[in-house]
C-alpha cells in the first residue's frame, strides 16, 4: 500500500500532455527499432501486434520475451520520458490552459492521433482493430443516448446501423464505382472521397428517419414492450434487406472504395463525441434524463416529452447510421446477417459494461470489449466464457456499468500539474 | 372581476367513479386560494385536470380568458401554471441546480442545432439560465445544495427544491399540492415564510391543497371545501371555519381521530 502511494506521488505531477509525450517516445522506439533490434534479440518472430497477448496465449514459451518487449518498448520509455519531460510538459500545458478550451482539446487530440497513427502504422491488423474500435465508440455512445440518457431499453441499434450502412453504400456504389450491381458510376471517381461525408450523412439521415418506427411507440410504452418492438424493428430491417435482391439480398454487397482511412474515422469519432457531449450537457439533452426519471414532472415543468423522446431516438439512430456507413466502407463488404442479434449483443455488452449515462463510460466500454475480444482471440471458445464472466461481475458490483453518471471535465484533465500550482490551490481551499 | 384562472362546471369520471362534479373555480391575480377536503375527495384530481394530466369530460378551463382545456401539460405549464406534487416528483439522477435549470425549458432562445454545436447563442442562454437558477436557489435557501443530487437532501429541502423548480417556469398561478405534508414543525414554519415571500416577490396567484387548518386559515383569502368531488362550502376563512357542514365533513372527522 505504501509503495503504491509513493508510486502515485512520484507521478502525480505529470500532466496528460506529459503522458502523451511519453507514449510518443514509446511508439517512436517501436517504429524505428521495434523489429530490427528489439523483437529480433528477444527472439520474437515479429513485432507483437497487441502488446504480445496473442503470442503469449498461442505459445506460452514466448511469455517472457513478450513481457520483456512490453517493458522495454512501452513501460520504461513511457515512464522515463514522462518523468524527464515532466516540467517541460507542465510548462506547455500551462500555455495551453491560456488558450480557449476547444483549441487546447484539439491540440491534444492531434497529438494523440499522431501517436495512434504511428502505432497503427506497424501493420494492417492494428489499423483494422483501431478502425473497428473507433466505430464501436460511435455506436456505444449513440446507444447510450437512447438506453442510458433516455433510459429506454432499445434493441434496434443493429437495424439503425444497417440502414446507415446500406444507404451510404448504395450512394457511393451508384455514384462513384463501377460494380456488378449498379453498373457504371454516375460521377467521376476522383471526387468520391470528397463527397463521402455526404454519403455518410445520407446513411445517418436514413437511420434517423427509420428510428421513428421505434420512437413513436415509445410515447406509450416503456421497458419490456418497447424492447420487443425495437427487437422486431431490427429483424424487420434484416429480413427486408435479405429480400431486396437489387441490393444483393442475403449475399450482401461489396466493392466499396477505400474512403474510410484511419484519419477520417478518427475525425468522425471525435465529431460524434463532441456533438453528443454538447447535446447531453445542454438543457435539451438533460431533458432526456428528466423524462427518464419522471415523465409527469417533466411535462409539468414545460418539457416537451414527446419531442424529447423523438429527438433521442433520431439522434442516437443518426450516429448509428454514420457508424454503419463507416463500417461498410472499412470492410468493403456488407450483408444483412452482420446486423443481427450477435451485433446487438456486442453493442449492448459494450454499453452496459462501460456505464450508462456517461460518454467516458461508453468509450471505456467500447475500447475494452474490442481490445479484450481481440486479445483473447487465440483462446477461441474460452473467449466466450471469459468475456461474459467479466460482464457478469461488472453487473454484480456495478449495476450501472464501470463508469456511470459521470462526465469528464476536459479542463481538469488537460491542466498542468505543477507542485507550486497545487500549493496555491490548497491554500485557497483552506 | 377579471379572473386569472377560471374553471366552469368541470366534471370528470374514472370509469364509473365520479371523481369531480360540477366544479367551479375563479382565481384573481395574486389571490391565494385554498382547497380542503377529506382524503379521496378529488383535490389532486382537480389539479391534474387543470394542469392537463387528464382532460375533463365536461366543463371549460381558461387562463386569462384563453382556453387551456385539451392542451398538453407542457403547453399549459408554459402558459403559466406551475405546480408541485403531493408525493414529490423530483428527478433522481439530477442535481439541485439542474432541476431549476431544466424548468427554463420553454423559455430557451436556442434550438437543437445550438445544443448540438454549442453555439455562442446556446452558451449565452445557458449562462443566463444558470444565473437565474442561482437566484431562485438563494431565495429558497437551497443554494448550499446546488451540486448535490436531490435524493441526498433532507425532506424539507426537497420540498423547497420542488417549489423553486415550479417558480422557474415563471408561473402566473402556482399550484401547491400539500406543501407541508410530512414536515417537522420547524420545516413547517419555514415553509409558511417561503410561501408568503414567494407570493410577495413574484406577484403570483397561489392555489393550494392543505390538510393543516391553521396553515390554510393563515394563508388563504378564499377557501373551497370539497367532499366526494363536490364543493360543499366556500368563502373567506372565518366563514369556512364556522360552517357546520365543513365542521362535520372535515374538522369533525379530525376531532374524532
Ligand atoms: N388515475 C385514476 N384512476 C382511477 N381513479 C382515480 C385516479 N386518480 C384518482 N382516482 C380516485 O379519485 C378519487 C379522488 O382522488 P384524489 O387523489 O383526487 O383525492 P385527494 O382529494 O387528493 O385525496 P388525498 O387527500 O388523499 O390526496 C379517489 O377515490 C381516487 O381513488
Ligand atoms: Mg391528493
Amino acid at each position: 500500500m505504501e509503495l503504491i502511494k509513493k508510486f502515485k506521488h512520484l507521478f502525480s505531477n505529470i500532466s496528460l500532455l506529459g503522458w502523451l509525450i511519453g507514449t510518443l517516445a514509446a511508439v517512436v522506439i517501436e517504429y524505428y527499432w521495434g523489429y530490427d533490434y528489439i523483437s529480433y534479440y528477444l527472439g520474437l518472430p515479429k513485432i507483437p501486434v497487441l502488446f504480445g497477448t496473442l503470442i503469449m496465449l498461442k505459445n506460452p514459451i514466448m511469455i517472457p520475451s513478450a513481457l520483456a518487449y512490453d517493458i522495454i518498448v512501452y513501460l520504461i520509455p513511457i515512464l522515463l520520458t514522462a518523468g524527464v519531460s515532466c516540467n517541460f510538459a507542465n510548462f506547455l500545458a500551462g500555455l495551453f490552459e491560456k488558450l480557449p478550451l476547444g483549441l487546447s482539446v484539439l491540440i491534444h487530440l492531434i497529438f494523440f492521433y499522431a501517436i495512434l497513427h504511428l502505432w497503427a502504422g506497424i501493420n494492417d491488423y492494428r489499423i483494422l482493430i483501431i478502425k473497428l474500435t473507433l466505430i464501436s465508440i460511435i455506436l456505444t455512445v449513440s446507444v447510450n443516448v437512447i438506453n442510458g440518457y433516455q433510459g429506454e431499453f432499445s434493441c434496434s441499434h443493429p437495424g439503425f446501423m444497417a440502414l446507415g450502412a446500406y444507404t451510404s453504400s448504395i450512394i457511393t456504389l451508384v455514384l462513384f464505382v463501377n460494380d456488378k450491381i449498379f453498373g457504371t458510376p454516375l460521377l467521376p471517381e476522383s471526387i468520391g472521397p470528397w463527397l463521402f461525408p455526404f454519403a455518410l450523412l445520407g446513411g445517418g439521415i436514413a437511420a434517423a428517419i427509420g428510428s421513428l418506427l421505434v420512437a413513436i411507440p415509445s410515447f406509450r410504452t416503456r421497458g419490456d414492450y418497447l424492447a420487443i418492438i425495437s427487437l422486431a424493428f431490427m429483424f424487420i430491417i434484416k429480413s427486408a434487406v435479405e429480400n431486396l435482391h437489387i441490393i444483393g439480398g442475403a449475399r450482401g454487397m461489396g466493392g466499396h472504395p477505400d474512403y474510410a482511412p484511419l484519419p477520417i474515422i478518427f475525425a468522425w469519432t471525435m465529431l460524434c463525441i463532441w456533438v453528443v457531449h454538447n447535446f447531453v450537457t445542454s438543457i435539451f439533452g438533460k431533458a432526456l434524463n428528466t423524462v427518464r426519471d419522471d415523465e409527469a414532472a417533466s411535462e409539468a415543468m414545460t418539457i416537451k416529452t414527446r419531442k424529447t423522446k423523438v429527438t433521442a431516438f433520431m439522434f442516437g439512430a443518426f450516429w448509428a447510421g454514420i457508424a454503419g456507413g463507416l463500417f461498410a466502407h472499412v470492410l468493403a463488404y456488407i450483408n444483412p446477417s452482420m446486423f443481427s442479434i450477435n451485433r446487438l449483443a456486442e453493442i449492448l455488452a459494450m454499453v452496459y459494461f462501460g456505464g450508462l449515462n456517461s460518454i467516458v463510460g461508453s468509450i471505456v466500454g467500447a475500447v475494452s470489449i474490442n481490445v479484450l475480444g481481440e486479445a483473447l482471440r487465440p483462446l477461441e471458445l474460452f473467449k466466450w466464457i471469459i468475456i461474459p464472466l467479466i460482464l457478469i461481475f461488472v453487473m454484480i458490483f456495478r449495476p450501472y456499468g464501470l463508469i456511470s453518471f459521470k462526465e469528464i471535465d476536459a479542463k481538469r484533465l488537460l491542466r498542468a500539474k505543477n507542485k507550486n500550482n497545487q500549493g496555491i490551490k490548497d491554500k485557497r481551499g483552506v | 372581476m377579471s379572473a386569472l384562472l377560471n374553471v366552469k362546471n368541470m366534471t370528470h369520471y374514472f370509469g364509473g367513479l365520479r371523481a369531480v362534479h360540477n366544479y367551479n373555480l375563479n382565481i384573481a391575480p395574486r389571490q391565494i386560494t385554498g382547497l380542503i377536503g377529506p382524503n379521496g375527495a378529488g383535490k389532486t384530481t382537480i389539479f391534474n385536470l387543470i394542469t392537463g394530466i387528464y382532460t375533463p369530460a365536461q366543463g371549460t378551463i381558461t387562463l386569462e380568458n384563453e382556453n387551456i382545456k385539451g392542451l398538453e401539460t407542457n403547453e399549459i405549464a408554459a402558459k403559466g401554471v406551475g405546480r408541485t406534487f403531493q408525493n414529490l416528483a423530483l428527478w433522481r439522477h439530477i442535481n439541485v441546480l439542474d432541476h431549476i435549470k431544466m424548468a427554463h425549458y420553454s423559455q430557451l432562445a436556442y434550438g437543437l442545432f445550438g445544443s448540438f454545436f454549442n453555439t455562442p447563442a446556446c452558451r449565452r442562454e445557458e449562462t443566463r439560465v444558470e444565473e437565474n437558477s442561482y437566484r431562485l436557489l438563494e431565495l429558497f435557501n437551497i443554494k448550499q445544495h446546488a451540486n448535490q443530487l436531490v435524493t441526498s437532501l433532507p425532506y424539507g429541502a426537497q420540498r423547497r427544491v420542488e417549489m423553486a423548480r415550479a417558480m422557474a417556469i415563471n408561473p402566473k398561478v402556482l399550484f401547491l399540492d400539500e406543501p407541508t405534508a410530512g414536515m417537522t414543525p420547524d420545516e413547517l414554519v419555514q415553509m409558511i415564510k417561503i410561501i408568503k415571500q414567494v407570493h410577495k416577490d413574484f406577484k403570483v396567484a397561489i392555489f393550494l391543497i392543505e390538510h393543516r387548518m391553521k396553515f390554510v386559515m393563515d394563508l388563504c383569502q378564499h377557501i373551497q371545501t370539497l367532499v366526494f368531488g363536490e364543493i360543499i362550502a366556500q368563502g373567506p376563512p372565518e366563514k369556512i371555519q364556522n360552517n357546520p357542514a365543513v365542521i362535520e365533513a372535515y374538522l369533525g372527522k379530525e376531532d374524532l381521530t
